[in-house]
């Protein structure tokens, strides 16, 4: 449950966040600040799934397991 | 004429790729429709990576850039989103699909709900999404070879050409065409947009922050999102309506159907937000344009990527970024013809006309049905006019429809009945075809409510009507105590 919790930060971020950053200024890395903040949780979200995949249980299943045919 | 040999050069190679993917593949009904559910996770990577990359976010994105500012911005965030949905989403939904045998979507929602009719009318509303999605493929194409052969090709023979290209690979080799060009694509497209988005501005500015700069010095206010029309209530509403709808298209959906196992899709939800920044490098290219060729107003504005190269490039060089273009129609167009195709053959052919049709024959006529499809929207695309735009726009707010009884089909305990849902997505489907059709925006329907309120996505009313008429239907039709309800759902 935590893992999703985590997940949820993405949405935040992007959805609640950008209010909040709706300037030109200052330009990161050349970019307009509300596309850097965007840009930004793209890169975050990357990262955030790397650490919910790494530590998702399901994921430490065999593969075996997972290539089973249902009947 | 060298633009026009690399064009040229390219379509051959597409055409020979998606050809030869067929060999040492019995091509049964499921090799053709979801490639024998055998695809690792680079396959289904770029299945699903070339749902972003078509021509509407080639053209689109960087005419977007071009002539709206900001709001461009929202195409980076809503992929991102959806793809954190997808790794919880996707692998339940396979592994239904592959206990069940599932062909499509239509097929899945119909054996969630142990209801023939409500597959039926999810395959007619995917058909009526897909097809402008299609048309709008051919669209650009058409503006692509035009553009990029300097006239020497009309945009209608073009057209006709991407249309027997893209139904001659399909016919044979079905979804594994579509992924050994969606892997030729997207190497090109990468290497295309990075190169410009970093080339055009250094080039015209002399650096990005540069070019920003004076910009924002021409028009202030253009590279932040307005207080009116399409602010930030505007991209709140769309990111999160259309991440939602992401993976309610049917092809998108149906090409997680091909994977090898669902830890592909887990994996892929870390890897697919950073492939997508690429788009970044497409809005680069669009900004870049707008100081350097201004003026471009209404369906134009999608060609300023190509106007600026036009200005900076050799020839050779054009041809190369049309090849590109090309492909980025062809191959969401081979998968959105394969879809279609499988949609009305087994889901609406199947499913309404011959229930006890085996899958040679539901096979045979899905490859009949892709020249049909094919021509339908060839059709509309030489004589639809300005109004395909608007119709994708429904499009997408029609797939975003069958969202909700989707999720809570993957409920261990639905309590959502086959006519609650079966209702939600006709009264959500109603709600986007008036609305669309009469040009209404939340703020004209409901004056009373504050300003900020107004700009919100009209496609969250059709949603939230969806979701009452779905609540209200489900409450009455509940099997009573005393009937075993015939629950589906197999995990």
């Amino acid at each position: 449950m935590s893992l999703r919790l985590l997940a949820a930060l993405p949405f935040i971020g992007i959805l609640l966040g950008v209010p909040f950053v709706n300037r030109t200024e200052p330009l990161v890395l050349g970019m307009p600040l509300v596309l850097a903040w965007i840009v930004l949780w793209v890169v975050l979200t990357a990262a955030i799934m790397g650490v919910v995949y790494l530590f998702d249980p399901a994921n430490r299943q065999p593969d075996a397991v997972d290539t089973e045919v249902q009947p | 004429m060298s633009a026009l040999i690399i064009i040229a050069a390219i379509t051959v190679v597409a055409l020979g790729l998606g050809m030869r993917a067929r060999q040492g593949h019995d091509m049964n009904l499921e090799q053709w429709s979801v490639g024998g559910r055998s695809f690792g996770t680079a396959f289904v990577f770029l299945l699903m990576a070339g749902e972003i990359y078509t021509t509407f976010t080639f053209l689109g994105g960087s005419g977007f850039a071009y002539g709206k500012g900001a709001p461009v911005y929202y195409i980076l965030a809503y992929a991102t989103l959806a793809y954190i949905i997808s790794y919880w989403m996707l692998p339940p939904i396979w592994r239904y699909a592959k206990s069940h045998r599932l062909m499509s979507q239509p097929h899945f929602f119909s054996r969630k709900y142990s209801s023939p009719a409500l597959g039926v009318l999810v395959a007619v509303v995917d058909v009526a999404a897909l097809v402008p999605y299609l048309v709008l493929q051919f669209k650009g194409l058409g503006i692509i070879v035009a553009t990029a052969s300097y006239g020497a090709i009309a945009s209608t023979t073009a057209i006709w050409i991407g249309a027997v290209v893209v139904t001659a690979y399909v016919i044979v080799s079905g979804v594994r065409g579509c992924a050994w060009n969606s892997a030729l694509k997207d190497v090109m497209i990468l290497a295309i947009a990075l190169f410009l988005g970093i080339y055009l501005p250094i080039h015209h500015y002399g650096g990005l922050g540069e070019m920003f700069r004076q910009i924002d010095a021409a028009k202030p206010g253009f590279l932040t999102f307005p207080p009116r029309g399409q602010g930030i209530i505007w991209f709140q509403s769309t990111v999160l309506l259309t991440a939602l709808g992401f993976f309610m298209w049917p092809h998108t959906f149906a090409s997680s159907y091909t994977a090898k196992n669902d830890r592909i899709f887990r994996r892929n939800a870390m890897l697919l937000p950073l492939y997508q920044l690429i788009l970044l490098f497409v809005f680069f290219c669009g900004f870049a344009a707008v100081l350097k060729v201004p003026g471009l107003t209404g369906g134009n504005i999608d060609l300023s990527l190509f106007k600026l190269s036009l200005m900076t490039f050799d020839p050779w060089f054009i041809g190369v970024i049309g090849a590109a273009g090309v492909l980025t129609a062809l191959v969401p167009g081979s998968m959105i013809l394969t879809t279609a195709s499988t949609l009305v053959a087994n889901d609406i052919y199947r499913g309404v006309l011959s229930r006890n049709a085996d899958d040679a024959k539901v096979a045979r006529i899905a490859r009949f049905l892709v020249p049909v499809i094919a021509l339908v929207a060839v059709g509309f695309t030489l004589n639809g006019g300005e109004t395909i735009v608007a119709l994708l726009l429904m499009g997408y707010n029609f797939v975003t429809q069958l969202f909700p009884a989707l999720v809570c089909s993957l409920a261990a305990r639905n309590r959502v009945t086959k006519q609650g849902a079966f209702c939600g997505i006709v009264a959500g489907v109603a709600v986007v075809a008036l609305t669309t059709l009469m040009h209404v925006s939340i703020g004209q329907l409901m004056p009373f409510l504050p300003d900020a309120l107004k700009d919100v996505n009209i496609g969250f009313l059709a949603l939230a009507v969806n979701v009452v008429v779905l609540a209200i239907v489900s409450a009455i039709t509940q099997p009573r105590a005393g009937e075993a309800p015939t629950r589906a759902g197999a995990h």
